[in-house]
C-alpha cells in the first residue's frame, strides 16, 4: 500500500518497520506493566473487584441497566425537543427580515458560547425557585434544559449550512417556476438539506450521550454516570473496575451510533435522490461561517 | 443587583483565573499529543496505525466527565498517583489536565488528519524523491502546511475544550462553574444576574479566540 508519504515498502523499509514496531509493542507493554503493578499493588486487580460484574446478576439489574436507561431517557428527550427547535431557529437565521434574523441570531450565538455544564445549573435553579417540580425528577428537567438549549443552537447551525450546502440554483429554479419563499423553503430546500444533514445530525447525538454524563456527576440524576457512586459503595471499593464497566458500556452505545451515521452517509452518497452534497460535523462551522452563496459542500475527500 | 460581586468570599475572578490556566496548559499538552497520534495514525507501521485508530475511536466516544473523574478517583486516589501536585489542591488541577489533554488530543488529531490530507500527493513524491525519510516528509513538508490549513478547526477545538474545561467542577477543582454553583445556591434572588457574570465570562473567553484564530487562519492559508 501506498500513500502521500510512504512508498509500498520494500524488504528494507519492511525490516525497518518491523524493528519500529516491535519497540513501540516494548513501550506499551512497559506502559501496560507499570499500570498494572500500580493496580495490582493497591488491590484493584483482586478478583472480588471484577467478579460481581461477571458473576453477579444484580449488579447489572439494580444499578447498571436502569442506569443506562435514564441516560438513554434524557437523551432521547433533549433531542426529541431540541430537534424541532433547532430546525426553527436555523431556518430563522436565514430568514429576509432583520427582525427574525438578528434576535435567533443572538440566541443561537450566545447559547452555543455557554458550556452546557452551567446552563444545566441555571436550569436546576430556575426549577428551584420558579416552580414546583417534585425534587426527585427535577434534576432529569434540569440535564434536559441545559441539554436542549445548547444542543438547539448546535442543531440551528447543522440546518443552515446545511441549507447554505444546496446548489444556489435551487432557489433559483423554484424562484422561476414562481413559487413563494416558504414553498421554497420547505419542498425544495428543507427535504434535499435534512438528508445532506443526516450524518451530523446522528453524531450529534453521540455529544448529547456524553454530556449527560455531566448530570450523573454534578446534578444528582441517577444516571449510568452515577452508577461510579454507588457501586463502589455497594461492592467493596471497586472504583476503577466500576469506571471502566461504564467507559465500556458508553463506548459501545457510541459506536454504534458512530457507525450508524458512517453507514448513513455511504448510503446517502449513493443514492441518487439527493444532490449528494453530505454534510460532516467538521464541515459546519466552516460553512456556516460563509455567508452568501456557498456551492455545493463539496465534501473534502477523505479518500 | 450586582452587589455580590463585591463579597469577598467569592472570588470570580481568580475562578475565571484557574479556568484561563487549565486551558493553555490542557490546550498545549493536547497539541502534542495529537500531533503525536496523528504522526501514528499515518505512518508507515500497521501496528502504530491501528493503535491510534483505537485510541481515538475509544477516547472520543467516553464521556469526558467519565475521563476527568477516572484520573482523579482512579489515578488519584485510589493509585495514588499525584504528579508532583504537593497539596490537593494542585493535585486535582494537574490530574484535570491529564485528563483534558487525553480527550481534547484525539480532536487535534482528527484535525491534523484531515490537513494532512489536503497537501498534494505530488509533494510528498517530490520529497521523496530527494531522498527524504517519512520522519522528514511527515515534518518537514507535510506537517507545516497541515498546520496551516488546520488553523480554523483548531481554534474550534481551542473553543470547545475553553467551555469543556468546567468538567473539571466534577471533581472540585475550585474553577468558574464550581463558583457559579456556589453562588447560586447561596444568592438565590440574584440567579439571573450571577448567570450573566458567568455567561458574559465565558463570551469574553471565547470570542476573541474565534475572532483572532479565524483571521490568523485567513492569513496563513496555503492557496492552492
Amino acid at each position: 500500500m501506498s500513500s502521500v508519504l510512504y512508498d509500498t515498502p520494500g524488504p528494507k523499509a519492511r525490516r525497518r518497520n518491523a524493528i519500529t514496531a516491535v519497540v513501540f509493542i516494548a513501550v506499551c507493554a512497559a506502559a501496560l506493566w507499570w499500570v498494572l503493578a500500580a493496580m495490582a499493588d493497591k488491590g484493584q486487580l483482586d478478583a472480588d473487584k471484577w467478579k460481581p460484574f461477571v458473576a453477579d446478576g444484580q449488579i447489572w439489574s439494580t444499578y447498571l441497566l436502569p442506569g443506562l436507561g435514564e441516560t438513554l431517557k434524557a437523551a432521547a428527550l433533549s433531542i426529541v425537543i431540541a430537534l424541532p427547535l433547532g430546525a426553527l431557529l436555523g431556518i430563522g437565521r436565514l430568514s429576509d427580515h432583520r427582525w427574525v434574523r438578528v434576535p435567533v441570531g443572538a440566541w443561537v450565538e450566545f447559547f452555543r458560547s455557554i458550556p452546557v455544564l452551567m446552563l444545566m445549573i441555571f436550569g436546576s435553579a430556575l426549577y428551584v425557585r420558579f416552580t414546583d417540580v417534585s425534587s426527585d425528577v427535577r434534576p432529569l428537567y434540569a440535564v434536559v434544559t441545559g441539554l436542549v438549549l445548547y444542543n438547539a443552537s448546535v442543531i440551528a447551525e447543522i440546518v443552515r449550512a446545511g441549507i447554505l450546502s444546496l446548489p444556489r440554483g435551487q432557489t433559483d429554479a423554484a424562484k422561476a417556476i414562481g413559487m413563494r419563499k416558504g414553498q421554497t423553503m420547505l419542498y425544495i430546500l428543507v427535504p434535499q438539506a435534512v438528508t445532506a444533514m443526516l450524518p451530523a445530525l446522528v453524531s450529534q447525538l453521540v455529544v448529547i450521550l456524553k454530556d449527560t454524563a455531566l448530570g450523573g456527576a454534578l446534578l444528582g440524576i441517577n444516571d449510568l454516570m452515577a452508577q461510579y457512586r454507588t457501586i463502589p459503595a455497594n461492592y467493596g471499593a471497586n472504583t476503577i473496575a466500576t469506571l471502566v464497566v461504564i467507559a465500556a458500556i458508553f463506548i459501545a452505545v457510541n459506536f454504534l451510533l458512530t457507525s450508524f451515521a458512517s453507514w448513513l452517509e455511504r448510503k446517502l452518497r449513493a443514492s441518487k435522490k439527493s444532490t449528494g452534497a453530505v454534510l460532516h460535523p467538521e464541515d459546519v462551522e466552516e460553512l456556516a461561517a460563509t455567508p452568501g452563496p456557498a456551492g455545493p459542500a463539496g465534501p473534502v475527500d477523505k479518500a | 443587583m450586582f452587589d455580590f460581586l463585591d463579597n469577598p468570599q467569592y472570588d470570580v475572578l481568580g475562578a475565571f483565573w484557574v479556568t484561563v490556566q487549565l486551558t493553555v496548559y490542557s490546550a498545549i499538552g493536547s497539541l502534542i499529543w495529537g500531533t503525536i497520534l496523528a504522526g501514528m495514525r499515518v505512518s508507515p507501521v500497521p501496528l502504530m496505525r491501528t493503535f491510534g485508530t483505537g485510541y481515538v475511536n475509544v477516547v472520543r466516544n467516553t464521556p469526558l466527565t467519565l475521563l476527568i473523574i477516572a484520573c482523579s478517583l482512579g489515578l488519584g486516589s485510589t493509585l495514588g498517583i499525584t504528579m508532583g501536585g504537593d497539596t490537593f489542591e494542585q493535585t486535582g488541577f494537574r490530574l484535570a489536565v491529564l485528563g483534558f489533554i487525553a480527550y481534547t488530543g484525539t480532536f487535534v488529531c482528527e484535525a491534523l488528519r484531515s490537513g494532512i490530507n489536503t497537501v498534494p500527493q505530488g509533494q510528498a513524491e517530490a520529497a521523496r524523491a530527494l531522498g527524504l525519510n517519512f520522519f522528514q516528509v511527515l515534518t518537514l513538508i507535510v506537517l507545516p502546511q497541515a498546520f496551516r490549513a488546520v488553523v480554523a478547526p483548531l481554534a474550534n477545538v481551542l473553543i470547545a475544550l475553553t467551555k469543556n474545561t468546567t468538567v473539571a467542577a466534577a471533581i472540585g477543582v475550585a474553577e468558574a462553574a464550581l463558583l457559579m454553583k456556589e453562588m447560586i445556591e447561596n444568592e438565590a434572588d440574584a440567579l439571573f444576574a450571577v448567570f450573566a457574570v458567568f455567561a458574559f465570562g465565558f463570551i469574553v473567553l471565547t470570542l476573541p479566540t474565534g475572532l483572532i484564530l479565524g483571521w490568523v487562519a485567513k492569513r496563513v492559508a496555503v492557496k492552492r
